[in-house]
Parts: structure tokens; sequence; C-alpha cells
């Protein structure tokens, strides 16, 4: 037989009968969209297990989800300030434990770095935790002294590390900040230690050292 | 990793941990191993907050570091690790089943804590169970330690990875980042502590005192005396022996459906046997004689060694292939072959399927297939007796959903479709990932229409909430009925309704979601058992 059956003729390359098809026979018709999102499905599918054991595993399954929001490893992201503070959302914050983690184990460039910028603020109540006083002449010079003996171990460690931004110290504890509480570190203080560069003396905060840190100024005041 | 997957890893993360958390784990998961400024610059987020995202997910072991050379340290996230965060329920009701609830909470500290010591997981468990406990009576440490010591015996429970101790000697400054490692024999070695109390019960003072967060007092100078004698020493929970534990679960309730209870009972047995000797990847298990398997049946069941044999040789004749013969020797040598049974499971999954989205018919060809190996047209429609347009049509509806495909043998060199037999076949391995892949698809959709109906309602479940507070401190302060009455009808009767319908349906959404996460466990250890065959 013919393969050609004249030019322009569409002549199928295989055996139509193969797939199914008989000669003549009118083709199903070309699909000109896609398929519908939601399709009707003629078999409606078999209903859920039930039983004691599957109760219990959904409940357990609902509970995990909510300890888990209420954990410390749940970040909660930082809400932008809204423009009336709402009295009622000082009074729905969830009170969460901290965390730390066990720094031996992770790399170090992980570990949370401050370079405080609000110096005698912040200094001043970290102070006030290892019970000492800024306001004392003595007992500033004995920070400097600190200072400088701490700073020249802590040069190897910092020549690794990135510098960062400049971050708010506002994990100071409820008394003190009206942040919002995803402002809050969730390290511990402990980690920061004195390793800012700025030696104490230098701040020009008049209000709080007042004229007892006069002595210590390498600067002459006018 | 697949859209499907990255998509169900993302509402997973989300989930869990929070929008920050997830950013990070889905950037690490779609793009691979980056360092920390790389990750920070192309999520846009700040450097601290991937700091502390990448801290969450380490502690959780979804995501490992590693030194690279040039000491710069890169982080990779372990997406089939966040999977399994769907299935911590059942790892769980497991650990309950086997251990009761000692075991089950300590296993629930340990998912949720990611790792954690032995002395903090055994004292929690402790406080924890004494809350439950009725007034003066407390939980003691030993027990709650022999619980974690039988865990870790069974390898429900191992030790991580550690840093290496290193000796003062180290020239150099010390490296970026520990590298962990751990040997096979340390990695459920129990240290010896001798944890002595009992579990305290949190009076309400306590709790007024610790609610407010002191930021400033640093957490071990509070509590701590002594320092802690196991420091260093992590445990987490084995998902791979609770895999092997669920697969060993699957095949004898197979068998218990195919034949009878007694030799799933058996079955059990030879792989109870073999828990120990058998890795959890090998195809089958060692061999065991006869005689051994009689010795270690169960001490309830006393059935002759005569009827034993038969059991075994019905299971080895069976042509699912569960038990094989391996030998003569011992009174017979058998093994269970686990590719195999899994396989089954596999195929049965799939034709459960064919069934139901395609009817009775559809099944029959495809059985017929499956059976058959390799079939034309022709061939298909003579031997399942239903008429050819039918059949064409199933056939084809099989084939665009990738059930079936078409293998072609040509004739002639030059592949002429004229003169090519089209055979159809169904490939087993391509057939449980198209499945597995549509399982991770309705995961995620299932999640995402749970969020939503919870978001529609979300001003409803906070009134309610409300109330119920209300209503729970009124009581605690002594009120009358007609009050808390008063308080009660502040819920109109549609409102009620509407919750009513709100908790059925998130209750059938997560139980869908535990039941499709049963198939995804089946069809993954499938895939993984071929993956390693090779």
């Amino acid at each position: 037989m013919a393969g050609n059956k004249g030019r322009g003729r569409a002549a199928y390359t295989f055996n139509i009968e193969a797939v199914g098809f008989s000669r003549g026979e009118k083709l199903p018709d070309v699909v000109l969209k896609p398929p519908p999102l939601f399709p009707d499905t003629d078999y409606k599918p078999v209903p859920l297990k039930t039983g004691e054991g599957e109760d219990y595993v959904l409940a357990l399954k609902q509970e995990l989800r909510e300890t888990m929001k209420r954990m410390p490893y749940f970040v909660e992201t930082p809400e932008e300030k809204q423009d009336i503070e709402r009295y009622s959302k000082r009074y729905m914050k969830v009170y969460k434990e901290e965390w730390i983690p066990d720094w031996r184990r992770l790399p170090r460039e992980l570990m949370p770095r401050k370079k405080c910028k609000k110096g005698p603020k912040s200094k001043k109540a970290k102070n006030t935790d290892k019970d000492t006083s800024l306001t004392n002449t003595a007992d500033v010079l004995k920070k400097i002294e600190e200072l400088e003996k701490r700073g020249d171990g802590e040069k190897s460690d910092e020549e690794n590390e990135e510098k960062e931004g400049s971050k708010e110290k506002s994990k100071e504890g409820d008394d003190e900040d009206e942040d919002d509480a995803a402002d809050q570190e969730e390290y511990d203080e402990e980690e920061q230690e004195e390793e800012n560069d700025y030696i104490n003396s230098y701040f020009e905060d008049g209000d709080d050292f007042g004229a007892d840190s006069d002595d210590n100024m390498d600067e002459a005041t006018y | 990793m697949t859209q499907a997957e990255i998509k169900l890893c993302s509402l997973l993360l989300q989930e869990h941990f929070g929008e920050i958390v997830e950013k990070i784990g889905v950037h690490l998961i779609r793009t691979g191993s980056q360092p920390l400024r790389v990750i920070a610059h192309d999520t846009g987020t700040s450097l601290d907050q991937v700091k502390k995202a990448l801290c969450v997910l380490i502690q959780h072991n979804l995501v490992i570091h590693r030194v690279h050379k040039r000491g710069v340290v890169e982080y990779e996230a372990q997406c089939s690790r966040v999977l399994r965060m769907l299935r911590y329920p059942r790892y769980i009701y497991t650990a309950k089943t086997l251990y009761s609830d000692t075991g089950e909470l300590l296993v629930e500290e340990l998912l949720l804590n990611g790792k954690m010591t032995m002395s903090a997981v055994v004292k929690k468990v402790a406080d924890r169970l004494t809350e439950t406990m009725e007034d003066g009576k407390n939980m003691d440490y030993a027990e709650v330690s022999n619980t974690f010591v039988r865990l870790a015996d069974t390898h429900f429970v191992q030790r991580c990875p550690v840093v290496p101790a290193t000796e003062n000697s180290d020239p150099g400054p010390p490296p970026p980042a520990p590298t962990l490692v751990i040997s096979e024999k340390d990695m459920y070695l129990v240290p010896k502590l001798s944890l002595i109390g009992k579990g305290k019960r949190r009076r309400s003072s306590d709790e007024d005192a610790t609610g407010e967060p002191k930021a400033k007092r640093p957490k071990h100078t509070s509590d701590n005396k002594e320092p802690i004698p196991d420091d260093g020493i992590y445990w987490q929970a084995n998902l791979d022996r609770f895999h092997q534990h669920f697969r060993d679960q699957a095949i004898v309730s197979a068998v218990a459906n195919r034949m009878d209870q007694t030799s799933s009972e058996i079955v059990r047995t030879m792989l109870r046997m073999s828990e120990i000797t058998t890795s959890s990847s090998a195809p089958f298990t060692q061999p065991l004689s006869s005689n051994e398997i009689f010795r270690s049946l169960p001490v309830g069941y006393n059935i002759s060694k005569q009827v034993l044999d038969q059991y075994l040789t019905l299971l080895a004749d069976d042509p699912l292939e569960f038990v094989g013969k391996s030998g003569d020797s011992g009174g017979g040598m058998y093994v269970i072959n686990l590719h195999k049974a899994l396989g089954c499971l596999s195929t049965a999954s799939l034709e459960s399927v064919v069934q139901e989205r395609f009817g009775s018919r559809c099944a029959r060809i495809f059985r017929l297939v499956l059976q058959k190996k390799h079939l034309e047209q022709k061939q298909v429609e003579d031997f399942a007796m239903i008429p050819a347009k039918e059949a064409k049509d199933m056939l084809y509806k099989m084939l665009s959903e990738n059930f079936i495909s078409l293998q072609e043998i040509p004739k002639t060199p030059d592949h002429a479709p004229s003169r090519t037999f089209y055979l159809y076949t169904v490939n087993i391995p391509s057939a449980a990932r198209m499945l597995l892949h549509r399982c991770y698809k309705s995961v995620a959709n299932l999640i995402e229409r749970r969020q939503f109906e919870t978001k529609e309602n979300k001003r409803l479940l906070e009134k309610s909430q409300r109330v119920e507070a209300i209503i729970a401190s009124m009581q605690a302060t002594g009120a009358e009925e007609a009050q808390l009455q008063e308080i009660e009808e502040m819920i109109t009767a549609p409102e009620r309704q509407q919750l009513e319908t709100l908790k059925r349906n998130v209750n059938k959404l997560d139980a869908c979601e535990i039941q499709v996460d049963e198939t995804i466990f089946l069809l993954e250890s499938y895939i993984e058992s071929t993956l390693k065959r090779q």
C-alpha cells in the first residue's frame, strides 16, 4: 500500500493499531488548557484510621506543636514598632527560659559579639551586677587597670572575629528598657566581658561622671 | 532536593522554630554548603539573627558545620533530617509502648531539645513525672536513670560526636570550629554517674520568682553548686533504630494479615534475634537455624518443633518471599528478606493507591502488568478481560500519571514507530519515587490548609481562650454558678458551633498528616534499600 496518499495528507508514521485506535476512528479532542486546579474525583477517599493509638499520637502531635512555640529555640520575629503601644502587650509577653548553647561544640564565629556604643548606661547596669559602681573614682581606676590587662589577652581572639555593626544592649531586663521582647538577646550577658577598646575615662558624659573623673583625664577640660 | 520537599521543609521549620530559622534553613537546603557571611548577604537578614538561627539548627542536628581550607567554616543543611520532624509524635509513642511513661518523656525531651546531657535530661524528666504524681510522692532519679540506660543499651538513644580532647602543646591558634568525632564503640556507652535525688515539684511561689526572665543573672550561678559530672557528653535520639523498629512492625503485621498470628510471632522472634547482629541497611538478616528460633520463641508459645518447622517451610514457600531458606544445617537455616519485604509493602501501597484513585478495574490491569512484567496493548485487553476501549482509556490514564511506563522494543535499527513493539510495564522504584513525591506534596497541602483554617478563625480562637482563662481564674477564687454561666454565655451558640467545626477539621487534617507519614516512611525505606544494594 502506498505510503504517501498525496501531498499534505496526514499519515501516521507508525501502526495506529498498536496504540489501540482503529483506523478512521475519531481521535480524542486536543486539550487546549491546563487541567483544573481541583479536579473532581470519581472515587471518594477511604476514611481515616481510628483507634486509641491514633488518638494518642494525634494528641501528642498537637501538644508538641504548642510546646515548641514556648521553647527558647523558637525565635520570634522582631515586630515593627507600633504607633501606639498597647497596654495589653506588656502583659501578654510569653516569658521563655534562656538557652545557652555549648560554645565548645560550635564554631567560634557564631558567638555573639557586642560592641557597646551606649557605654555608661549599660555598663552601669552591668556593673551593679558585679557590685561595682562607676560613680566612684577609685573603682574607675580599677576598671581601667582590669581592661588593660584583659585587652592583651583578648587580642588574638579579636583578630579572627569579624567586626560587627553596632548593637544596642537591649537585654538588661524589663526594668530598664521598653524595647520589644524580641530584641532581647537570648545569650547570657556573661558572654560579654569588657571586650571593647574604650577606656571609661574617655567618655564625656558629664551627668553621670560629674567632676569625679577629672583626675584621670588625659585631656584638659575647658 | 525537589520543590515539594523544600516546601515541606519550609513549613515544618516555620511551625517549629519560627520564620527566621525557616528562612535560613530553607536557604541552606536550596543552595547547599555556605559560609556565614554569604548566608547573611543572600538572605538579607542581620548577622546576629543568622547566628542565632544557625545555633538553633545545629543544636537540633539539622545543620552541620565543617571547616574548609583557608579556615572558612561552612554550614550544610540535612534536608532528610528536617523531614523527620513530621515523625516525632510517632517516635514518642513508640517509646511509650516500649518503655512506658518514663521512656516516653525521655525521648520527648531529647527530641524537643535536640541534644542533652544525661544528667540534665534525667533531672527534667524526674521533675515532670513528679508533677503528675500525687502530692507527697516524688520520682526518684535512679528509676529514670535505669530507663535511660535501657534506652541506650537497645540503641534507641546514642551519643553525639564529641570535641576531641586537644593537648596543650598545640602551637597554632585554635581552629575556628571544632571537628566532632565519635567512635563506634563509644556511641552507646553510658557514663558512670551516680545521680541521686528526687524530682522537684514546682511550687507556685517559685513560679512567680522565675516568671520574669532574670536577664542579668548568668544561668549557672543560680542553681548549680557542683560541676556537672558528665559535662560535654551529649545524647540524641537514634532515629535509625526507631526506623528499624517501624520496619519490623510493618513486616510482622503484614505476615499476620497474610497468614496467621503464630507465623507473625515466629517472624517477630527472628527479627528480634537479628536486631543487633544485622545492620539496618542489610538486604537480608543473618541466617538463623530452626533450633535457635525454637529456643528463642517467647515463653508463652508452646508449639512443638515439628509445627515450627512446618510454619517455617510454609513461610519460605510463600510467593511473597518474606522468609527464605538459605541452607539445611541446624534443622534448616532461614533468613528474612528485608529488601524483598519492603518491596512487597511498597508495591501493595502502589496497588492500593491505583485502586482508590482509578477504580478496581484499573487495579486489575495494574496488578496484571505487575505480574506479567511486560505486556502489549492487545495482550492487556485479553488477559484482563476488559473491553478494548475501556482498557485503552485506563492504561492511558495510568500512563499519564506515571504509574505505568512504556518500554520500546525496536524491530529494526532505525526505530521506526510502525515497526516497534510498545510494551507496558511497571517500574517499581520509579513509581515508588513518584508516589513519594506526591506524598510530600500532600503533607505540604495538609499543613497549609490547617494553617489557613486556624488563621481564618484566629479571632474566635483568641476569644475562646480568653474566656477559658477568665473562667479558670474565677473558679480558683471561688465564684458562683450564675457568674460562671454568664461568662460562658459570652461565646454565642453559633460561635460555639464554629469552634466545634474548626476543632474537628484541624483534628482531621492532623490525623491525615500522621497517616500520610506512615506511607512516606514505607516508601523512603524501600528507596533507601534499593540505593544500598548498588
